[in-house]
């Protein structure tokens, strides 16, 4: 007898209410919860989701981080220099924009998304990685902007002494060094991002979490279905870090 | 002396800080002649490094002009980085690049700048480095040198550039004692060459072997100036008396 029949034995066993031992219950609950009616598909969909939602909110939060950084900190380092009203007034947006993001819940931004913003959208994983794209970028622009500070300000004045413009002392002198201190909040912040995609459940996106929630609601408990997810998750986030990780090594091999 | 020397003129410079709560400089005027090796001296406080970095618009002046070689460098319309080019300074803390190889510290800004290729801009930097003693070193990293071997490469890399003046701003004052003085003869040695120099120091030696004038700053003005053996010698005001017995 195969695993599958035996499986299929024990569901009707269990139904009939005969007790089970630990290893034939386990065996039970672990085919019930990934294999019956084919559930890893959902599982595998939801993945699929949820990876879709952390990278295209990655790449948003990216270039908008990237985007408000540099003009905070143009703004902030070249107002004697330059002084212009246009730059004041995007300080002025950028600054707002931060604010409020880092003010307010992920959940709720992500509500006001889905039901306010795009109430007749049925691109959800669409509608998804937009509110986690804006709310990331808040979060990678001030990541940025402190690796920028962070940088000691002789470096600057050193480029400027020379000769060289605000620019290329930026793009020769202070970046690379800022680098080295962004890459490690950057993969956190990423780490963290595709973690909070979990709660998209709450706008009804069929994400891995999500995946769990329709299996134990329809098997009647059993936590092998969230012990399942999470251990994806844990997957998911351990190859990230370990990908940060060589990055960051060769980075720093490339300077010393 | 004719008034085409002049290569650069201070009139009435002032520099304010936190909209006028700070007066770090309060109308100083002074011309800095070619070949001139101009100590400024003065109490922690006083002025110094805001006058020094005045002069390449690293500070941007509140008021008074600065003209360096004819053109008034605080007109906002003038490409300031052009200037800075032919201005070199040195730090208190070096402000080597970390990131970078000795060389490469001291071939970026030609290479970009004076749009020297590579070779060129090597050739120049190592017999600089020659100069210096220090071509052994010209591949290893910042952080594998000494404070002395530190401040020398800042120098040349500043040199590296072909600047007309160079400004110096306590170059000895965060070395350990014993490092001071290779520092001071790389100074001593650029001087005797006709560098013009604006040298910021507690050094009195320095400025009695090769400064041409003493500048003694004190609340943002200049107190009094002379050569260094009439002003060391004969102090007139009670503050640069308090100022010399303290460091001489
Ligand atoms: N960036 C700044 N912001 C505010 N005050 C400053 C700044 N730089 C210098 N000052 C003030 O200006 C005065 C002169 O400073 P400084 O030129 O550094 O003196 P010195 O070099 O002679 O010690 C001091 O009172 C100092 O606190
Ligand atoms: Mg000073």
């Amino acid at each position: 007898m195969g695993w599958t029949a035996w499986c299929e034995q024990l569901l009707i066993q269990a139904q009939g209410g005969s007790a089970l031992g630990p290893w034939a219950e386990l065996n039970k609950d672990f085919y019930q919860a990934f294999v019956q009616e084919g559930r890893w598909k959902m599982y595998l969909e939801g993945v699929g989701n949820t990876l879709k939602v952390a990278v295209l909110a990655l790449i948003l939060g990216v270039v908008l981080g990237l985007l408000v950084a540099m003009v905070r900190t143009f703004h902030d380092q070249r107002r004697e220099e330059r002084p212009g009203f246009l730059l004041g007034i995007l300080n002025g947006i950028c600054k707002v924009y931060t604010t409020v993001i880092r003010g307010t819940p992920m959940m709720v931004q992500l509500l006001i998304m889905a039901f306010v913003g795009f109430k007749s959208s049925r691109n959800l994983v669409g509608v998804a990685a937009l509110a986690f794209g804006i709310n990331s970028g808040a979060y990678v622009a001030e990541i940025i902007r402190g690796g920028l500070m962070s940088v000691d300000a002789g470096q600057m004045e050193a480029g400027r002494s020379l000769g060289l413009n605000y620019i290329q002392t930026m793009r020769h002198i202070i970046i690379p060094q800022a680098v080295k201190n962004i890459l490690p909040a950057l993969g956190n912040e990423l780490i963290t991002l595709l973690k909070e995609t979990s709660i998209v459940t709450v706008i009804g996106l069929r994400d891995l979490t999500k995946a769990a929630q329709l299996v134990t609601s329809k098997t009647y408990g059993g936590f092998m279905a969230l012990f399942g997810v999470a251990l994806v998750y844990l997957a998911m986030v351990m190859v990230l870090s370990w990908l940060m990780g060589r990055l960051e090594r060769r980075l720093r091999s490339s300077e010393r | 002396m004719s008034g085409k020397d002049v290569l650069i003129q201070v009139r009435d410079l002032e520099k304010h800080f936190d909209g006028g709560s700070i007066r770090a400089l309060n109308g100083v005027s002074a011309d800095i002649r070619r070949g001139e090796v101009v100590v400024v001296i003065g109490p922690s406080g006083s002025g110094k490094s805001t006058f020094l970095r005045c002069l390449n618009l690293l500070e941007r002046p509140t008021g008074g002009a600065v003209v360096f070689d004819g053109v008034d460098i605080t007109d906002p319309k003038v490409n300031i980085d052009l200037h800075r080019q032919k201005m070199g300074m040195v730090f208190q803390h070096f402000n080597l690049f970390p990131h970078m190889t000795i060389l490469k510290n001291m071939t970026l800004a030609p290479m970009k700048l004076l749009k020297k290729s590579r070779e060129e801009a090597e050739e120049k930097a190592l017999t600089l480095l020659d100069r210096v003693g220090l071509r052994d070193r010209a591949d290893a990293y910042p952080s594998q040198l000494s404070g002395g071997q530190k401040q020398r490469i800042a120098i040349v890399r500043a040199l590296c550039m072909e600047p007309e003046v160079m400004l110096f701003d306590e170059p000895t004052s965060a070395l350990d004692p014993e490092m001071v003085g290779e520092v001071l003869e790389v100074m001593k040695d650029l001087a005797h060459e006709g560098m013009t120099m604006v040298v910021v120091t507690h050094e009195m030696g320095f400025a009695r072997e090769v400064g041409t004038r003493v500048i003694f700053m004190d609340g943002g003005i200049i107190l009094e100036e002379d050569r260094p053996q009439e002003l060391f010698a004969h102090p007139r005001s009670e503050r640069l008396k308090t100022f010399l017995a303290k460091v001489l």
